[in-house]
């Protein structure tokens, strides 16, 4: 392996270890409601833009780390109360629309509480580049990657190991059933907008000390999740996961290898191919768990 | 009684389903309620678990007032429902679709009834950590029943318990529901198998397009030409 292969595949794992934060953000919320929450991508904008604002009001990380992240969470539970839920025997249209709305309006919000500029945030732990097989890695790549596994880690022993996280995957997979054993199906949405919220906040802040971040980061952050959900099957935790690395490293390839003029085309591309030749992706429904 | 039902009607839009339901099930009976192909049994049943809207009427169960109540609240009182078509979580394996049907109960309880479960249906034992979806449709059927029992219910609702089974198995469930029965189960059954359904009721209904047209034994109801011509082939 060549360095400069090396060095994109580290770039494309870090990206794409974001891009699959958004997407498990997607399948959980789709799993709860059969809704494509376009929404979603504002909750990684409001992660790293409280963030930026409340280091900026003088907290450590420790503190402001975690506030934004429940933010997020608030907003997101937020959306789902005064939004989804009062139009819950809408359409799923009706619902995706209505995501469309508030992310949308958020947007706008954000712009008002905040700014139009670009705000960097200092990388947790510093930016001394740490050298591996002939490239580098940013320590905060590292925190990226770290961060992520830990995730995935404790979301498949929440979905598979406690009763709640059961409910929730039984809920995606038969609503009706879910109602009869005592399930409180509203509930589950509500808390997997909390749940999703959070995720996306969580990529917004590990993002936001390598690319910056700003009113506007969720449109294309959001698009890019959406995209490495669709790839691996919408609803599918692993095919969130995989989907999203995929993504990351085949962008950086193509940025690295052809130009990065088409970078940002390849989430159409990717997309659009899904929908046309494989439909339900690479672990969609076809059996196996779905997140 | 255990429950009661006056004036129900449900309708999906607006097109009418039921209307002007009344009935009733005491404690320890079993009523069968029998009807042809969409007649509406099975939106009545919905209507019993909270899972399908009514525009008219109350439900009562145990003296309270649960015309309104939630779906989950339901459950948390005993009524529990088996539903048509077995729907169990067909990715989760058979020992998680029976802790599910525990939801509401706590970790001790719920182990102690699936003890009860696996003696029961000795067969989900031994295939306890296999996806629900792979089990055979009696299997499956097993499943649906002990999921529903590991609620404990105080009054079973059971859809079609026997549908599309081959005639052992439905001799098999039948056999389940009638110890069921004798273990002072409340049970409110439907049965596409009208004769097995009245046999084993002590009361049962007629449903015919979302009204009830008759009620009686289920002894007065198996003598009855009406329902002899109609549900028995005779
Ligand atoms: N989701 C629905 N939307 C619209 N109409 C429905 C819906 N479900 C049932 N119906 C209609 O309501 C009526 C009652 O249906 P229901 O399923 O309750 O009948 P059933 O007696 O259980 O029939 P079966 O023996 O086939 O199970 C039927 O005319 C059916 O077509
Ligand atoms: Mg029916």
């Amino acid at each position: 392996m060549s360095p400069q292969f090396v060095q994109y595949l580290l770039t494309g794992l870090t990206v794409g270890a974001i891009y699959a934060l958004v997407a498990l953000g997607f399948s959980i919320i789709f799993n709860a409601s059969h809704v494509i929450n376009f929404a979603q991508g504002e909750f990684v904008m409001i992660g790293g833009m409280a963030t930026v604002s409340l280091v900026a009001v003088g907290l450590p990380y420790l503190l402001a780390i975690p506030l934004a992240i429940a933010t997020a969470a608030l907003v997101g539970l937020a959306l789902e109360k005064f939004a989804v839920e009062p139009a819950r025997d809408a359409s799923v249209v009706t619902l995706i629309i209505i995501t469309i709305g508030a992310s949308m309006f958020l947007r706008g919000l954000a712009m008002l509480v905040w700014d139009k500029n670009l705000h960097a945030l200092k990388p947790i732990t510093g930016d001394k580049p740490i050298a591996i097989a002939g490239a580098t890695i940013l320590p905060q790549s590292v925190w990226v990657l770290g961060v992520t596994l830990a995730i995935v880690v404790a979301l498949s022993w929440f979905f598979g190991r406690t009763l709640l996280g059961k409910a929730m995957l039984a809920t995606s997979h038969n609503r009706l059933a879910a109602q009869l054993v005592g399930i409180n199906v509203r509930m589950v949405l509500f808390l997997s907008f909390g749940l999703s919220a959070a995720l996306g906040a969580i990529a917004g802040i590990l993002i936001a000390p390598i690319t910056t971040t700003s009113y506007d980061v969720g449109v294309m952050l959001g698009l890019k999740g959406f995209a490495a959900a669709i790839l691996g099957g919408l609803g599918s935790g692993i095919g969130a996961v995989i989907g999203g690395l995929v993504l990351g490293i085949v962008e950086t390839m193509s940025a690295g290898y052809l130009s990065s003029a088409y970078k940002d085309a390849i989430a159409f591309v990717i997309i659009l191919v899904v929908l046309f030749f494989l439909p339900s992706g690479l672990f969609g429904k076809r059996g196996g768990e779905r997140v | 009684m255990m429950l009661e039902v006056e004036g129900l009607a449900s309708r999906y839009g607006r097109i009418p389903a039921l209307s002007g339901i009344n009935l009733r099930v005491g404690e320890g009976e079993l009523v069968s309620l029998v009807g042809a192909n969409g007649a509406g049994k099975t939106t009545l049943l919905r209507a019993l678990s909270g899972v399908q809207p009514v525009s008219a009427g109350r439900v009562h169960f145990e003296g309270e007032d649960i015309t309104a109540a939630a779906a989950e609240k339901r459950v948390r009182l005993g009524i529990v429902q088996v539903p048509e078509g077995r729907q169990v979580f067909a990715p989760l394996s058979v020992e998680d679709n029976l802790r599910l049907g525990a939801y509401l109960r706590s970790k001790a309880e719920a182990a102690e009834s699936m003890e009860r479960i696996y003696a029961m249906f000795p067969v989900l034992k031994q295939k306890r950590r296999e996806p629900a979806g792979a089990l055979s449709g009696g299997q499956q059927q097993m499943l649906a029943m002990g999921r529903g029992l590991m609620a404990l219910p105080r009054l079973l609702l059971l859809d079609e318990p026997s549908m599309g089974l081959a005639p052992k198995l439905v001799e098999e469930i039948f056999a389940c529901v009638r110890a069921l029965k004798s273990a002072k189960t409340t049970i409110f059954l439907v049965d596409q198998n009208a004769r097995a359904a009245l046999a084993v009721a002590d009361r049962a209904y007629v449903l015919e397009t979302g009204r009830i047209v008759l009620a009686g034994s289920g002894a007065e109801l198996l003598e009855n030409e009406q329902v002899k011509e109609a549900y028995l082939g005779l």
